[in-house]
């Protein structure tokens, strides 16, 4: 397996897997918090809301990339903040791909588990709260376990989302080997490169190989979870 | 005086009234299909605020438009039967019967799960999913899971339908034993003569 890529491809891998990893985790509450708003809660703004959810879904990447750069660039509000108090750097960093990648995957995330919350029973919740639930209680006994189909679904969504994201990052975090140069953008380096192609047909394979394996684990994990008669797909 | 209800409510354009007071050990609701049953029992259990009216229980108020009380129905108590069962998928027979009875304060417990596994006799389902109750059963596990969460009260939509004649016969001789052994007033809710003659000691109809 070590002879069958370079060290630097192993690298570029694990890089990817970083960030993903990284993206799902801290969107995972955020995206289930948002699904939760949007499910079941009317309140002025909604639509508003919901349209921003949905946003980096029918934006051109490379648009919601450059609105990344503005809010979390040096000179950007976000970015500036962070840089003077933290002295974090987004741009060009491994966690700024992170954010890019997150910021992309959100809208599934949020729809997958959006329909599975409003697949579950509230009169459920109402039989809950006559047993003496408290509404924090019933949430997290009957609506968080019977929508966890949906959780799973969600992060398997995001996460390959994430592996494929290529134009928001190359936007705004940029091409740099080793910290934000993942699967897709060490791919289209390697297409501008003379005599790429052998890396390009490798990491092409490695892309397809983990796609393929984070579907194919998401919908066991949903099956064991949920019974027969759920599917992620 | 074990109940006391004076409400009033609009949905689209139902109007639903009803105002009686019932010291019976077994009240039942009566009254043509879609007058509003199910609303009331909502309305007591807190699950629908109605526009207006006072609601107590055995001196206890639970709401009161005018002074502006209305208690969650996690603070009510009721023992609430719905018709559908409602029991919680994804928890086993075992988990569905614990789930009120480990809310409830330990002081307010007047009922022990062997008893109602024995007075229910539903031993042999503990280990089952919900999904794999025949109607009786689940008919059955469900009162069972109301009376271990140590309500004031219980309240019971069709317990009887959707049976047939010998199950609904069982869960009627339980909803006798539970008038005559337990002390717990009751509110029934049901649309066959027969049955509400032989168990209440009240009728109240809403038109």
């Amino acid at each position: 397996m070590n002879a069958w890529l370079t060290p630097g491809e192993w690298s570029v891998v694990a890089l990817s897997l970083r960030v993903s990893v990284a993206a799902v985790v801290l969107t995972l509450p955020l995206a289930y918090a948002l699904a939760w708003l949007l499910a079941r809660r009317r309140f002025p703004g909604r639509l508003l809301l919901d349209a921003l959810v949905h946003m980096p879904l029918v934006l051109p990447p490379v648009v919601t990339g450059w609105m990344l750069l503005l809010l979390f660039g040096r000179n950007g509000p976000i970015g500036a903040w962070l840089d003077t108090n933290f002295g974090v750097t987004l741009v060009f960093h491994w966690t700024g791909a992170a954010l890019a990648a997150a910021v992309m995957a959100l809208p599934l995330m949020v729809r997958a588990m959006r329909l599975s919350i409003e697949a579950v029973d509230r009169r459920l919740v109402d039989a809950a709260r006559t047993l003496g639930a408290r509404p924090g209680r019933a949430f997290l006994t009957i609506t968080l376990p019977l929508s966890a189909p949906g959780i799973a679904a969600g992060a398997m969504l995001g996460f390959a989302r994430s592996l494929g994201e290529f134009g928001a990052t190359i936007t705004f975090a940029s091409n740099i080997a080793g910290q934000t140069r993942t699967l897709p953008l060490a791919i289209y380096t390697g297409l501008q490169l003379p005599g790429g192609e052998a890396l390009v047909t490798r990491l092409s394979i490695v892309s397809v190989i983990l796609s393929v394996a984070a579907l194919v684990v998401s919908e066991l994990l949903v099956r064991r979870s949920g019974g027969s008669r759920a599917h992620v797909l | 005086m074990f109940f006391d209800v004076a409400l009033a409510h609009r949905i689209g354009d139902r109007a639903i009234e009803l105002a009686f007071v019932s010291d019976a050990r077994l009240t039942a609701l009566v009254g043509p299909s879609g007058a509003g049953k199910t609303t009331v029992l909502n309305c007591i259990a807190g699950l629908i605020r109605p526009d207006s009216g006072r609601i107590a229980v055995e001196g206890k108020v639970l709401f009161d438009s005018a002074r502006h009380v209305d208690l969650p129905p996690e603070r009510r108590r009721a023992g609430y039967v719905f018709q559908d069962g409602r029991l919680f998928s994804h928890l086993r027979v075992s988990a569905n019967l614990a789930y009120g009875e480990r809310l409830a304060p330990p002081g307010d417990r007047w009922i022990g799960r062997e008893e109602v596994i024995a007075l229910f006799g539903i031993g042999h389902l503990l280990n089952r999913m919900p999904a794999t109750l025949s109607g009786g059963e689940a008919k059955r596990v469900a009162i069972g899971r109301a009376l271990l969460a140590a309500p004031r009260f219980l309240l019971l939509d069709e317990p009887f339908g959707s049976l047939d004649a010998p199950r609904a016969e069982e869960i009627l001789q339980l909803v006798e034993r539970i008038r005559d052994e337990l002390e717990i007033p009751v509110l029934l809710v049901s649309h066959s003569g027969a049955e509400v003659e032989r168990l209440a000691d009240k009728v109240v109809t809403l038109a």
